[in-house]
């Protein structure tokens, strides 16, 4: 689904943030890619979302190749990309639920069916009696989980999240976590970024750890033998 | 439309839902975006209505001068047609010979009228007009010549043709002298045309500073909304999308700015239309002055909603490219 061949990415000035990087993640797959702050996840995720593009190598998903995209594209791109970052990026002037109906109408959907999948989607992360609310009126998990709607409230076939629970306790984190397993057991290959060791352990999923701009491991062998 | 993954079903692609509804809703967008827009103004009513008390401003000044030029215009091609041709014939031209040079000038097709004054008749009259009346009298002989009044027809009489028919009429073998009073009216007209190139000057000079200040302003509305352009283009908004709403800002302003322009011209010739009156007045002539035709006022809107909608497409095109998520 998501493939990296021989990725390197270095900034204006010099910074190298990924050096080399290769790896693979299947359709359907979830896995944990980790790393101290400044390794190189952000920018990792930020080349799948075109929101940077590769100094060296090249970057597929599904197969296509993400330097042929232009700059025209990259919005459809972005729709079959569900989003979900630590700082949530909603907007604070609209309510739950105009929040969540963004990707929806910016695709052109009648009212009706925005309506149906909003409130499904709220559903989905337990709001559905908040939708009327705005960001400011909801905690620091609820609006995570506002953030979790939107992004997956038109169905994409990928999940990126960059320190979903970042700012949230374990048990918090752990609901996020849960909700994120339920979209991947509905068919979405999900990647969360997240320094939060003590939550990866927890889970038995592959992960992919990042140092100074290398992988030094792409979790495949151990997932393989957990799996196995 | 989905680059990547062809199989899937997306938005109003899907969901069985046809092109015919898929037209509808680009369409419900457009007025969504539309009605927004001009929501978006509403809410800040002060400084929305400072930027359209610009654009129409700016707007009523070329319109007004643009309907004084047409007014003065009209006026004057009331004028043009007056235009006369004098021809003061030789001393040595008998009545007989000036008979048939008018005879001969009537059948000119260039000639609507011709009018013979003989030398006596002309002292008659100059005797009663002057006032000199006796002194004249102790004249040994009539010292004017005779007249012909000659009246271009319509297509003849503009400046330049006049001329021509006056050169062809001098040639004559009986004119001695051929006088044309066309030249204060060439001057009218080069006046006119002065004052029509300084309304189009100022007119462009205007309409460049209302794209000018209608694209800061747009500026300014993008860069206040940064936040919301960032996270529409997270979640995949195309670039026009994301126009829209400030593209029907500038349509408001121009819109609005020019129903206030409209407002503002009949004012002024309201106001204006009394002391016209009194200056027609003098010259004993009726003069209503002509307002904004129906064509006018609708090229005058579309005027400022073109310039409302480039000031805003310029500022769109520059500004929403450099908000990037990063």
């Amino acid at each position: 689904m998501i493939s990296f061949e021989e990725v390197s990415k270095t900034y204006p000035g010099g910074q190298q943030a990924l050096v080399k990087v290769n790896f693979h993640i299947a359709p359907g797959e979830m896995a944990f890619l980790t790393g101290h702050s400044g390794a190189g996840k952000s920018t990792l995720l930020k080349l799948i979302s075109i929101m940077e593009r590769p100094s060296v190598g090249k970057v597929l998903i599904n197969g296509h190749d993400l330097n042929t995209i232009t700059r025209r594209q990259i919005a459809y791109i972005r729709r079959d990309i569900g989003m979900i970052f630590q700082s949530h990026q909603l907007l604070m002037d609209k309510t739950a639920f105009d929040n969540v109906a963004l990707p929806l109408v910016i695709e052109g959907y009648t009212h009706k069916e925005i309506n149906k999948r909003v409130m499904a989607a709220l559903e989905m992360v337990g709001l559905h009696d908040k939708a009327k609310y705005f960001p400011m009126m909801l905690s620091g998990g609820e609006q995570q989980r506002i953030g979790i709607a939107r992004a997956v409230v038109n169905k994409p076939p990928i999940l990126l999240a960059d320190e979903p629970t970042g700012n949230l306790d374990p048990k918090l984190s752990m609901e996020i976590i849960k909700l994120f397993e339920e979209f991947n057991r509905a068919g979405v290959s999900v990647l969360i970024a997240t320094h939060d060791l003590g939550l990866i352990a927890r889970m038995r999923y592959r992960t992919l750890t990042l140092r100074r701009g290398r992988m030094i491991t792409d979790g495949l062998t151990e997932s393989e033998g957990d799996m196995l | 439309m989905s680059i990547l993954f062809s199989q899937r079903k997306q938005a109003s692609g899907s969901r069985k839902v046809g092109l015919v509804q898929r037209v509808f809703m680009f369409f419900v967008s457009h007025v969504r975006q539309a009605v927004g827009s001009l929501g978006e103004l509403w809410r800040q009513p002060t400084a929305s209505l400072m930027t359209v008390a610009v654009l129409g401003l700016s707007i009523t000044l070329p319109g007004t001068l643009y309907i004084m030029v047409k007014n003065i215009e009209k006026m004057t091609t009331g004028w043009d047609q007056a235009a006369e041709i004098s021809l003061f014939l030789k001393d040595t031209t008998s009545a007989v010979a000036a008979q048939q040079l008018v005879a001969r000038l009537s059948a000119w097709p260039e000639i609507d009228s011709v009018v013979f004054i003989p030398a006596d008749d002309a002292l008659t009259e100059f005797k009663s007009l002057s006032g000199l009346g006796d002194a004249l009298a102790y004249l040994p002989d009539n010292p004017l010549p005779d007249v012909v009044l000659v009246s271009p027809s319509v297509e003849a009489s503009a400046p330049a043709p006049a001329r021509e028919l006056l050169n062809k009429l001098t040639s004559q073998r009986e004119v001695d002298v051929g006088k044309l009073d066309v030249e204060w009216l060439e001057r009218l007209y080069a006046v006119v045309n002065i004052a029509r190139d300084l309304v189009m000057l100022i007119g462009a000079l205007l309409f460049v500073s209302v794209v000018l200040i209608i694209g800061n302003t747009i500026r300014l509305n993008i860069l206040s909304k940064r936040d919301e352009i960032l996270v529409m283009k997270l979640v995949g908004a195309t670039d026009a999308f994301i126009h829209r709403p400030f593209l029907y800002t500038g349509f408001w302003y121009g819109f609005l700015g020019g129903m206030l322009a409209w407002v503002a011209i009949i004012l002024i010739l309201w106001w204006m239309d009394n002391s016209i009156q009194q200056f027609a007045n003098l010259y004993e002539k009726q003069f209503h002055i002509t307002g904004l035709t129906s064509t006018a006022l609708f090229v005058l809107l579309g005027l400022s909603i073109l310039l409302g909608v480039i000031g805003s497409a310029i500022s769109v095109q520059r500004h929403v490219r450099e908000i990037e998520p990063s």
